[in-house]
């Protein structure tokens, strides 16, 4: 902890040391979330390389680029790599990390040696996982369902494999911020007075540590079968090949609000910025977000609806997802009564905030189509499954984490970044996603099933609409890539606060000192106390 | 049920032909009772879309910077906010109410229901009625009567979906479920595998064929029945699918600047459409093509090598084990994955199968 000790006056974290070593071995919250980043947008870079190869292919019924066998690994593969190295590690592990604990006005996290472990655990994760890449690849879908994951490639092995260890990333990062909320909270910052999207982090950060460890016995579990041959989920050694199911969504279910919460928050913190106004119902957002978490542990047995599951399991886990609907939509609710009466302003944040509500609204109603039984019987396994989750998970997480990026990246990095270049990125995305995504409803709903290389003639159009969406996606994604990278080779010199915001991390010089604040700030108010006066800017 | 009667109000006027091919036929009664639900929930999500999305975008468009300087210090409303807690866990629960009832209909079958046994595999269904037949492929009903699938699964899960009827069940193995439908609309009818089952999972399809009562009554007493006389009703037109083959046949040829098709013998076609229907063409391609198993173009009358480098000479007894006990003689590269057909191809079908191989030349 010495570097700790003697920070250099004037000094930030980027300059404070330098080399590569010095960041391999650091244990500032900071540079571990940089490092996070630009790990996580490397996974983001290739697990979109296999989406487009995955459109690419679908431009037409049959082969198009590449035979079946191919295809069915290039899908597993785009899964994997998006669910367990993207989207689960996205928001709280490269942004959390950077701001939670400056929100908090902390130093660092509680345990920052066991911060830099994630981290190398998560490499660790990755690099088991992809060797499988050397062992013919693998072919069952990121969901490994059993008894076909027993059977499949040897290669299957390592990419459960490499799940486990990266689960262990995901419940460490969990702990550290439970405790981190906590135990560092600066003088006067009250739980009633906790920006949300440290309220998002910690709800999260609970179904990390509670749910994947469940996730982590299942896929002990798996490996034990196909090495030791113990039957438990293969119906030839006597198992049960619906129990994987149970035991996978019963983690992976929450998972999924492991994906979402963090991307609530940080759309919670962007509203009430730039509209210059408090966020409505702050309470009501901050329970919202424990309300998701706990009913998350509670309906899994949605993804089972057509698997032979007990007609009253259906109807209780129908139930009970009905209730999801009710806090999310109190949360979007809350988000568009924060304009009212605002005073909006359009920076690259908002836009993406804004973006964000549309796609979010209608990846989140499309979910109701999914929880009603009969609906769903038609629906499940389709792309109407593939749209939806798309839209939650990539409308809603990814445009939330991309707005984010555009947010803290002054603060990051100590640059700004062109809006106008921003604005045009941001539209390309945008069209570029509904381009992509909407039809797969319409294909889904007509009965075009889920990881088809071959689809029958009739569905041709609109898997075609839609794999030109996808290049305007690719062209809005490279864009962003440019822009930020020039920024950051010779971008403005950001201000410390360039969002006018109240929340702490904007008190500290952009970019921040080794301990993130000259002295230690007092928190005499909450974070959303924007007074209706003529604005400055 | 006063939704029912509003919906189909609504439905009269919003319900246009474009918004109907949005969702497949409508070949059971069910699936007319799955349409209103689901027109009913696109409505009121387009409503919700409207409201959340209409309302940020005119609030975003008022309040702006430029014309809106000054805010208004607003944190809470406990009213509107029970107003939006309350309204739409109501809706919920109607949505759960009326989605449970569709679904009730969808899976109890009447105690009468013709029954018959499905049995997946990689990557072909079997159908097993009760007089003793089997075929693959095509699974045949009588319209206008309850049918009940009984099924299983030889290896991994499958799931059995018929589009059209808008039901679908996992099939498992070393246990029973069942799926059933009361189709009213007679001719073929899609069936998809949707759960994923390995290599071939986007090829192993098959075909509701529903007969009306004439039909049905020649199809029990054991006659064949000409599908080309039949129409396909909804996704899954045979014509079409011929005419993608065609297409990216003749890019292929014309790439390596070979003539086209052969025209074909009467067996050979017989052949070609058998392979078809019981689901050969799924790992198995005509034009050199690597898929699942190994292509039979070229095959006939040439030295295959096997698994423990042995070669042997495709002959029509070569073929004819490998049909009927395929993991006999495995071919080099390929795993023994491929289902056995003995008592399942009959002597003449067997002939016009090898009839189309050897039409196959390089």
């Amino acid at each position: 902890m010495s570097s700790h000790a003697h920070a250099v006056p004037g000094s930030n974290y980027l300059n404070n040391e330098t080399g590569l070593w010095s960041w391999l071995k650091t244990l500032d919250h900071k540079r571990i979330g940089v490092m996070y980043l630009f790990t996580i947008l490397f996974f983001f870079f290739v697990g979109g390389l296999f989406a487009l190869a995955i459109r690419l292919e679908l431009f037409t019924p049959g082969q198009t680029i590449m035979d079946a066998a191919t295809y069915n690994k290039v899908f597993t593969y785009h899964g994997a790599i998006m669910v367990f190295l993207v989207i689960i590690p996205s928001i709280p592990a490269a942004l959390g990390n950077f701001v939670l604990p400056m929100m908090l006005g902390a130093k660092d996290v509680a345990f920052p040696r066991l911060n830099l472990m994630s981290y190398y655990i998560y490499i660790l994760g990755a690099v088991v996982a992809l060797s499988s890449l050397f062992l013919n690849g693998v072919d069952t879908g990121w969901t490994f369902y059993t008894p076909y994951s027993i059977r499949a490639s040897s290669g299957t092995i390592m990419v459960v494999l490499g799940a486990f260890i990266a689960g262990f990333s995901s419940i460490l990062t969990g702990l550290n911020f439970i405790v981190t909320t906590h135990k560092l909270r600066a003088p006067g910052l009250s739980w009633s007075r906790l920006p949300l999207f440290c309220w998002a982090l910690y709800a999260t950060s609970i179904i990390q540590v509670l749910a994947t460890p469940v996730l982590a016995i299942t896929l002990l579990l798996l490996i034990a079968e196909r090495v030791l041959k113990i039957g438990i989920f293969d119906p030839a050694l006597g198992g049960d090949a619906v129990l994987f199911q149970h035991f996978f969504w019963f983690y992976s279910h929450p998972a999924v609000y492991i994906m979402i919460l963090p991307g609530l928050g940080v759309i919670s913190e962007l509203i009430p910025v730039f509209s210059r106004k408090p966020i409505f119902g702050y309470r009501a957002i901050a329970y919202s977000s424990f309300g998701i978490a706990l009913i998350a542990f509670i309906v899994w047995g949605h993804h089972l609806f057509v698997s032979g599951q007990s007609e009253m399991a259906n109807f209780i886990f129908s139930l009970l997802t009905m209730f999801v609907a009710v806090p999310t939509g109190i949360k979007v609710f809350s988000w568009v009564a924060t304009l009212y009466r605002g005073s909006i302003r359009f920076n690259v944040p908002m836009l993406y905030a804004l973006g964000f509500l549309e796609l979010f609204t209608i990846g989140g109603l499309t979910g109701v189509f999914l929880a009603t039984l009969a609906i769903d019987v038609h629906l499940t396994d389709t792309y109407f499954v593939i749209a939806h989750f798309h839209y939650v998970m990539v409308g809603g997480t990814l445009m939330a984490m991309t707005g984010g990026i555009h947010y803290w990246f002054p603060k990051m990095t100590g640059r700004m970044y062109s809006e106008k270049s921003a604005l045009w990125a941001f539209i390309l995305i945008l069209i570029g996603f509904n381009v992509t995504f909407f039809p797969q409803f319409i294909v889904g709903a007509q009965g075009m099933p889920r990881r088809y290389w071959y689809y029958l003639p009739e569905y041709t159009t609109l898997n075609q609409i839609s794999t030109v969406g996808s290049w305007f996606l690719l062209a809005g994604f490279v864009w962003v890539a440019i822009y930020l990278w020039q920024a950051i080779k010779s971008g403005e010199k950001a201000p410390n606060n360039p969002w006018e915001a109240l929340t702490l991390e904007w008190q500290s010089p952009s970019p921040p000192p080794l301990e993130n604040f000259e002295e230690t700030p007092t928190v005499t108010s909450w974070p959303y106390e924007y007074r209706p006066e003529p604005s400055k800017a | 049920m006063v939704l029912t009667l509003l919906f189909e109000a609504l439905s009269s006027i919003f319900m246009g032909e474009a918004l109907a091919a949005t969702v497949p036929l409508q070949g059971t009664d069910v699936a007319g009772s799955w349409d209103q639900l689901y027109f009913f929930l696109v409505w009121l999500s387009v409503f919700f879309f409207v409201l959340v999305v209409g309302g940020m975008l005119y609030f975003a468009v008022k309040y702006r910077k430029s014309v809106a300087p000054r805010t208004k210090y607003i944190t809470d409303n406990h009213l509107i906010e029970a107003v939006w807690t309350v309204i739409p866990a109501i809706l919920l629960m109607v949505i759960f109410g009326w989605g449970y009832n569709v679904y009730v209909k969808m899976t109890q079958a009447p105690a009468d229901a013709y029954e018959v046994r499905v049995i997946g595999k990689q990557w072909l269904w079997q159908f097993q009625y009760d007089d003793g037949r089997t075929t693959i492929g095509e699974l045949y009903v009588p319209v206008n009567k309850p049918v009940k699938l009984v099924m299983t699964s030889e290896d991994v899960i499958h799931s059995f979906f018929i589009p059209n009827f808008r039901v679908k069940q996992d099939v498992v193995p070393q246990m029973y479920t069942s799926v059933w439908f009361h189709a009213t609309i007679p001719g073929k009818h899609q069936v998809f595998c949707t759960e994923y089952c390995g290599g071939s999972h986007s090829q192993m399809a098959a075909k509701v064929i529903v007969l009306d009562d004439q039909q049905w009554l020649s199809w029990k007493m054991g006659r064949k029945i000409d599908l080309t006389t039949l129409p396909t009703q909804g996704v899954g037109d045979d014509a079409l699918a011929a005419a993608v083959e065609r297409e990216t046949e003749a890019k292929k040829a014309s790439a390596v600047g070979k003539p086209g098709s052969v025209q074909l013998t009467g067996l050979a076609q017989e052949g070609k459409s058998l392979m078809q229907a019981k689901g050969c063409i799924a790992c198995h391609s005509f034009d050199g093509a690597k898929m699942t198993g190994p292509t039979l173009k070229g095959v006939f009358d040439h030295d295959v090598e096997l698994a423990d480098g042995s070669k042997v000479k495709a002959d029509e007894n070569y073929l004819r084990e490998s049909i009927e006990n395929p993991n006999a003689k495995v071919v080099k590269g390929f795993s023994p994955v491929m289902p056995m057909f003995k008592g399942l191809i009959s002597e003449t079908e067997m002939n016009a199968v090898i009839a189309y191989i050897k039409t196959l030349k390089e």
